[in-house]
């Protein structure tokens, strides 16, 4: 009896957690399939080519805005990548013991910071002083965001380079900054790459940094003026009224998943071994 | 002649110390700036707060007033709405990415484990702002019309299920955020429970444990400090989520008991007010934005402990 009990408890807790992963995975696929359903509908030719039209009125397409995120994530990742490049090599080649730790802890409180607090970071920075919202306040908010895990990813996979690898170029008489530049970081390249474009993709999907720096705008921006992104786009049209603007953030938002999905996937083929999302 | 060739051997060597120390020097300079950064965040949040804390001081935490047009500010209700969400946020998330967890972890086949685990990773990977897009356009209909009503007629007599059903409010947003916190618990709860030793399992089910009964007597309880750290990191990111939350939490600057009722967080407050402000509200915005932060703070560094602390002891005891 008490047996039989114990099988029940088993059988049943133990189906409840394949049920959880279920609803957990299925999650992706019920996410995945309203955006491919709705967006596909609505994504067209002159989604990608024209401009927003004025407000109410039918069609138009989002092309500043695609062109708006791309201006910005371009400059964010010039600033970014080279900072965190380079402070990721310091953390995994220079590691004096206590400067090194103090930096990583700190990379890893930046990464976990909510990114709209980055964006009052942006703001009181570069819009304020220049008294008015540019691409280039958009693309200083997401570059402090960018940062933070280019250094915990290169220094991930720097340190994943055999220490037989740096031994042997040292052997050879070669200095230490040759060894890095020649021996480790070509060696950790392919994961410090995947590192690179998973952090990219991130921060192209980011849109509470941009709300109050790149801002928004219904024509062409530029690094010195208002400049419309995806994910901007998406939220203003989304919390608007109007049936025809809610086609359009549909298919806004498959486009950005596509990206999102497209770095993702390729990340992980690029590593055989399996790399974790980078973690807020 | 030798010393000639020796003197030169001298000369590369103390050229390449050179380069050395140029190489440290420099790379030393961009690991200081990702601390200038913090250093530069914390400076201005503290001093672009000045005007709102000179102004409400201590008060502002508990004051639950909210009006731009007098200036008058609290900062109580985002408060109690970024807890309240997190909270119920984590009521549903807690138990399905443990049991999730659990079952990726002890039960599936390694291969199929992997799979899914990466699947439920991608979802971390998603903007916040297409949680946003799909919970405004696709849930909120379906709260209003079908979840709220249900709660209505069976938990009505709760006051947290009472008022009428907008579909915008606090429950609305949790759910999202449950769904955007559980992939961190599930995959970081994976890892800590596939560190415990294999011989734990194996004591057990020798002593006639059932497989569940292994699971959840010893191999939880060896790996609760990771389950709470993952938990903790779940949390962090539902404090500070801005764009799902703004889109659906209804933005208004009110404490109300029933969770169906509209209202607002510290987060989604900056998002929807900050471009318009001005004066002593944008003080107030950047002060809501330090307690903010230091929230996160706290949260994230318990988080980075209880993860540290399973992850060094599972690999101590191969």
């Amino acid at each position: 009896m008490r047996l039989r009990w114990r099988k029940f408890v088993n059988a049943l807790m133990l189906s409840s957690s394949g049920l959880c992963a279920v609803i957990a995975v299925s999650a992706l696929f019920v996410i995945l399939a309203f955006l491919l359903f709705n967006g596909g509908k609505s994504l067209d030719w002159s989604f990608f080519t024209q401009l927003p039209k004025a407000t109410g009125e039918e069609g138009g397409g989002l092309a500043n805005a695609i062109v708006g995120s791309l201006q910005i994530v371009a400059i964010a990742s010039l600033i970014g990548i080279p900072i965190g490049f380079i402070a990721g090599v310091y953390l995994s080649e220079f590691d004096d013991k206590n400067f090194a730790s103090v930096v990583r802890y700190t990379a890893d409180l930046l990464n976990g910071i909510p990114s709209i607090i980055v964006g009052i970071l942006a703001w009181g920075l570069v819009v304020l002083p220049m008294r008015h919202f540019s691409a280039l306040a958009g693309s200083v908010a997401l570059a402090v965001m960018l940062i933070p895990i280019v250094t915990r990813q290169t220094e991930q996979f720097l340190r994943e380079v055999p220490m037989s690898l740096r031994e042997g170029s040292l052997a050879l008489g070669a200095s230490k900054w040759k060894m890095i530049a020649t021996v480790v970081v070509p060696a950790g390249s392919k994961g410090v790459l995947t590192g690179m474009i998973l952090g990219v993709a991130r921060i192209a999907g980011e849109s509470a940094p941009l709300l109050f720096t790149a801002f928004n705008n219904q024509f062409w921006g530029g690094i010195n003026e208002p400049t419309a992104s995806l994910p901007v786009m998406i939220y203003y049209r989304a919390i608007s009224p109007y049936d025809d603007w809610h086609r359009q953030a549909w298919a806004a938002g498959l486009v950005l998943i596509t990206l999102v999905l497209v770095a993702n996937i390729a990340a992980r083929l690029v590593l055989a071994r399996g790399v974790s999302v980078p973690r807020g | 002649m030798a010393s000639t060739a020796a003197a030169q051997r001298l000369n590369t060597k103390s050229a390449a110390q050179t380069g050395d120390t140029i190489a440290r020097l420099v790379a030393l300079i961009f690991a200081a700036l990702v601390l200038l950064i913090v250093v530069i965040l914390v400076f201005k949040l503290w001093t672009d707060s000045a005007a709102a804390r000179h102004k409400f001081g201590w008060g502002f935490l508990s004051s639950t007033v909210w009006n731009p047009v007098t200036e008058e500010f609290g900062a109580l209700p985002f408060i109690y709405g970024t807890v309240i969400t997190s909270l119920v946020a984590l009521i549903i998330s807690i138990p399905l990415g443990v049991g999730a967890a659990i079952f990726l972890s002890e039960l599936a086949p390694a291969g199929l484990s992997n799979a899914l685990t990466f699947m439920v990773e991608l979802l971390a990977a998603f903007p916040s702002v297409i949680y946003g897009l799909l919970a405004l356009l696709a849930l909120v209909p379906l709260m209003r019309s079908y979840v709220e009503p249900f709660l209505k007629t069976t938990l009505g007599f709760l006051p947290f299920f009472r008022g009428p059903a907008f579909g915008l409010g606090y429950l609305t947003a949790a759910v999202v955020l449950a769904i955007m916190t559980f992939p961190f618990i599930i995959s970081v709860s994976r890892e800590s429970l596939l560190a415990v030793p294999r011989e734990q399992r194996e004591a057990a089910l020798a002593l006639g444990a059932t497989k569940w009964e292994t699971t959840w007597d010893i191999v939880v309880p060896y790996a609760k400090l990771g389950i709470y750290g993952s938990v903790f990191l779940g949390l962090a990111r539902a404090l500070g989520e801005t764009m799902a939350v703004t889109m659906v939490i209804g933005n208004s600057p009110e404490i109300r008991a029933s969770l169906l009722a509209p209202g607002n967080t510290i987060a989604s407050v900056i998002a929807a007010e900050f471009g318009e402000a001005t004066g002593v509200h944008v003080a107030t915005l950047i002060e809501l934005g330090l307690v903010l932060f230091c929230l996160t703070i706290i949260i994230n560094a318990m988080a980075r402990l209880l993860i540290l602390a399973t992850t060094s002891k599972g690999s101590k005891r191969p």
